[in-house]
């Protein structure tokens, strides 16, 4: 097991190295010149463009460039913005709120999609097993912006349970409802996952073995089958942290939330590289440890498998 | 502002340009205000509200919030180019003038500003003013933040305002020659002397300008903490240290050190940072919001009966464009000139301005703004402006016959900026009236449009817009038409044009001046180096709390003059 793990975090050495060169390459090669933009529709003073150009490493080579910015990784000094903000402290404030935000959307989507799909697949075919159906692919279909303006007409300016505006430093309260909108499409997905899952195992051999032994309902329920149909899901979950922290783009914009959806696309539009690589770098790093996380929870859910 | 919003679609004031949330637009101007009317007996206080209403009656100490974005820079007035820092600038900095709301300069911290040929200024402050921190405004807190500003390593956007000073360009040239620029001179404690380089009758106008601002000495000492926590000498200033919450909002209270004629009649300001327009007026119906300076363009058809006489839509100092490059094959010489002239007359721009934009544009008829001193919608020559489809064929026919016309005929635009609806209305109607290839050239975002149009790479015409920094017609067309301007993107030259604009710096007499610079648009008017498109609205509103909401010439409310109710 600890060997296993070991190797893990070894093996996330070339994996970061690789995708921070990639992505700096790739901010590299945008077109359009951001210092120029700075200026806006107003001439360019090329004195000042010259200073900016090697405040920000710009006047150097690639390769340099992307040296330096791995120095700076090491010496957690990550460069600053255009604004003159050290990246370190934009992260700061941007990662807590999203990561917060992405917590209730993970709890919603976990505990609703797995309650729902397991009733739904233990009536396989029944009416609410339909209904499910219908719910889910209807949240899939609609598109995750008209959920959230939806959500917000309906709770902040109707029945004003929430502020429209929820800000930097919200109460978890009051990230419940942008949770439920983040969290609503993969809802569908755990949802139809953990049913299709739970209904496929519920004919297996072992679960008809374990009943035949003379085991409770409840126990070759829960340890049967609910246990071997969360593979699927656990797996899904994994992957969806990655993308539900930078996907929030949409939803963080509907309720004003400034976290790292938002940061990202202002950077990208403005070709700032720095802090394009560097949030980048830290959400690459969190799904490589979220999806270790996910691995060593297979060996839980499954006993057949084992680390060495 | 710098707000982003999902949609990707721009700001509608202030430029003319970059995304949304990176728009930097230069101007943001002051506050103007209807200050000198607030002279009376108001006034704000900067403690917490009471339960009671102020002397005044029915009106309260609570702070006014107002819509605003994070700021793209520090807070240095010389390193400010874009509306969401420039409003918190304009708050909190008192310069030696401000604008009124019709853009009219009235003496804030200047005592007087005095030329006799336009080229030598002798400017005296008034005595006893101080700073927040109590530290006095002298003639070396604007001298020495204008050197400051104008010195190459320190970098500063707004560098090129001090262009015509006698001694930029030893000061920004690298390396530098001079750390100060030879043009500005100390006399005494209230009185300094700018020499110009050559005359600029509009230059006492410049100088409400955030990049004007003085500085107190603790700013040049450590201008990295300044910024995050700027003293200035305006009518608010931050409420603590640290009240700039990046991406959250910055909340100012009333200076009563401030004797100018912005004095605050509320008992605050607070900035909130809104990512997304929609929000912002979702808060302003819901009360949470007493003035937001751009509706989201879904409310665009429904905020003026949402809203009521609360609702603010008037033309802003924002004009908008697309320059046909001088070079572009087809469009040089005489049958260039009637080839533009075609196609001007073939933009049906009232149907453009109703259909695409709900009337929050206003069609154009000069190359300047409504709400400019010395605007006039009688211009000779400018009724090419006007949609004419038979007088377009017929020109479009005459140019045929000198030579024939191929290939597309293109209008470049970032398509980050929400531009791309008027470009393809625009293009249609170029298209049916004259029966051409006519189609929009989507740039993915404004930096790669701008490298592609400064270094000259672009094929066809492009999209182009002007926020004017200050209020004067000079600023409309000096910067963009001139022979070798800094943003004459389409490389425009004629002699006579440039003569006028030269005589109208030179001209002391302000009326004398703007009738030049009318005559200078006529000669545009036949070049046509740019195609007038509209002038953008300030197109916003306010809440039921509050009133004496008036928008200044810069699309800001005038926050100081804003009464909050009981």
């Amino acid at each position: 097991m600890g060997f296993y793990i070991g190797r893990r975090l070894l093996q996330m050495i070339p994996v970061f190295v690789g995708a921070t060169l990639l992505i700096y390459a790739m901010v590299f090669l945008l077109p359009g010149d951001p210092i120029a933009a700075l200026f806006g529709d107003k001439p360019v003073n090329p004195g000042v463009a010259a200073q900016l150009r090697a405040q920000y490493h710009l006047d150097q080579p690639f390769l340099i460039q992307y040296l330096l910015f791995l120095k700076g990784v090491f010496t957690l000094d990550l460069g600053n913005t255009f604004s003159g903000q050290p990246v370190i402290d934009v992260m700061a404030r941007a990662f807590p709120v999203t990561i917060r935000l992405t917590v209730v959307a993970i709890i919603v989507e976990a505990v609703l999609g797995i309650v729902v799909g397991l009733l739904a697949g233990l009536r396989r075919g029944g009416w609410f097993d339909s209904l499910s159906l219908f719910a889910s692919l209807l949240v899939i279909a609609v598109p995750i912006f008209v959920i959230g303006f939806v959500a917000r007409y309906v709770f902040a300016e109707k029945l004003q349970w929430i502020k429209a505006s929820v800000g930097p430093d919200p109460t978890w309260g009051q990230l419940i409802i942008p949770g439920i909108v983040l969290g609503s499409v993969s809802f569908a997905y755990v949802l139809r996952l953990t049913r299709n899952s739970v209904a496929e195992n519920l004919t297996a051999d072992h679960v008809r073995t374990a009943t035949a032994k003379g085991l409770t309902p409840g126990r070759v329920l829960s340890v049967h089958v609910l246990r071997n149909s969360l593979i699927p899901v656990v797996t899904f979950l994994g992957t969806d942290v990655g993308g539900l922290m930078a996907g929030a783009v949409v939803t963080e914009g509907i309720f004003n939330i400034p976290g790292v959806g938002g940061t990202l696309y202002q950077a990208i539009i403005r070709t700032e590289g720095a802090t394009v690589v560097a949030f980048v770098t830290v959400l690459v790093v969190i799904y490589l440890v979220v999806n270790l996380l996910v691995d060593l929870l297979y060996a839980v859910l499954d006993p057949r498998i084992r680390y060495v | 502002m710098s707000s982003f919003q999902t949609d990707g679609k721009p700001l509608r004031i202030g430029r003319v340009g970059g995304p949304v949330l990176s728009r930097r637009d230069g101007l943001r101007g002051a506050l103007g205000a209807a200050a000198l009317l607030a002279l009376s007996a108001c006034g704000g206080n900067d403690e917490e509200p009471s339960g009671g209403a102020s002397s005044s009656g029915g009106t309260s100490t609570e702070p006014v919030t107002a819509w605003g974005g994070e700021p793209q820079n520090p807070l240095v007035p010389t390193n400010t180019n874009e509306t969401s820092g420039g409003k918190i600038l304009d708050a909190i900095f008192a310069g030696l003038v401000f604008y009124q709301a019709d853009g009219k300069p009235v003496n804030d911290v200047a005592e007087s500003i005095d030329s006799t040929d336009a080229q030598n200024y002798t400017i005296k402050i008034k005595a006893g003013q101080t700073f927040s921190d109590g530290t006095p405004v002298t003639a070396s807190s604007f001298v020495d933040a204008w050197n400051y500003g104008a010195l190459v390593t320190n970098a500063q956007l707004s560098s090129y305002f001090f262009e015509p000073i006698q001694g930029y360009a030893e000061v920004n040239t690298e390396p530098p020659t001079a750390q100060t620029m030879s043009g500005l001179k100390v006399v005494d404690d209230t009185t300094f002397t700018v020499a110009l380089t050559q005359p600029e009758s509009d230059f006492p106008l410049r100088l409400g300008y955030s990049a004007f601002y003085p500085l107190p000495a603790s700013a040049l000492t450590d201008i990295k903490a300044f910024g995050e926590n700027p003293v200035g000498n305006g009518p608010y200033k931050l409420a603590q240290t640290g009240a700039w919450k990046h991406n959250e909002r910055i909340d100012l209270v009333v200076n009563d050190t401030y004797t100018g004629g912005r004095k605050a009649k509320n008992g605050g300001l607070n900035i909130i940072f809104y990512a997304s327009l929609d929000t912002a007026y979702s808060d302003l119906q819901s009360g949470n919001l007493d003035t937001l300076d751009q509706v989201p363009d879904s409310a665009l058809a429904t905020f003026e009966s949402d809203l009521g006489d609360r609702a603010v839509n008037q033309p802003a100092a924002v004009f908008q464009s697309f320059t046909i490059p001088q070079g572009l094959a087809n469009f040089q010489g005489d049958e260039g000139k009637l080839r533009r002239q075609a196609i001007s007359y073939a933009i049906d721009r009232p149907s453009i301005c109703k259909a695409v934009f709900q009337d929050t544009r206003t069609p154009a008829k000069d190359f300047t703004s409504p709400v400019i001193a010395g605007y006039s919608e009688s211009i000779p020559g400018n009724e090419v402006l006007a949609f004419d489809a038979a007088k377009a064929k017929a020109l479009w026919a005459q140019a045929e016959a000198i030579a024939p016309y191929t290939g597309t005929f293109t209008i470049g635009y970032n398509s980050d900026g929400g531009h791309q609806t008027w470009v393809d209305a625009t293009t249609a109607s170029i298209r049916q009236t004259l029966g051409i290839q006519a189609e929009g050239a989507p740039y993915a975002t404004f930096a790669q449009l701008r490298s592609d149009v400064t270094d000259r790479t672009i094929k066809g015409a492009f999209r182009t817009g002007w926020q004017a920094d200050y209020p004067g017609l000079y600023n409309f067309l000096a910067p963009i038409y001139a022979t070798g301007a800094g943003s004459n993107d389409g490389d425009y030259s004629n002699p006579a044009f440039d003569a006028l604009l030269k005589q109208a710096a030179a001209e002391t007499d302000a009326e004398a001046s703007q009738k030049l610079l009318q005559q200078a648009q006529e000669i545009l008017f036949q070049d046509l180096p740019a195609i007038p498109l509209w002038y953008s609205n300030a197109s916003g509103g306010y809440g039921e709390g509050v009133a004496d909401v008036k928008f200044g010439w810069n699309s800001v409310p005038i926050y100081d003059a804003i009464t909050k109710q009981a």
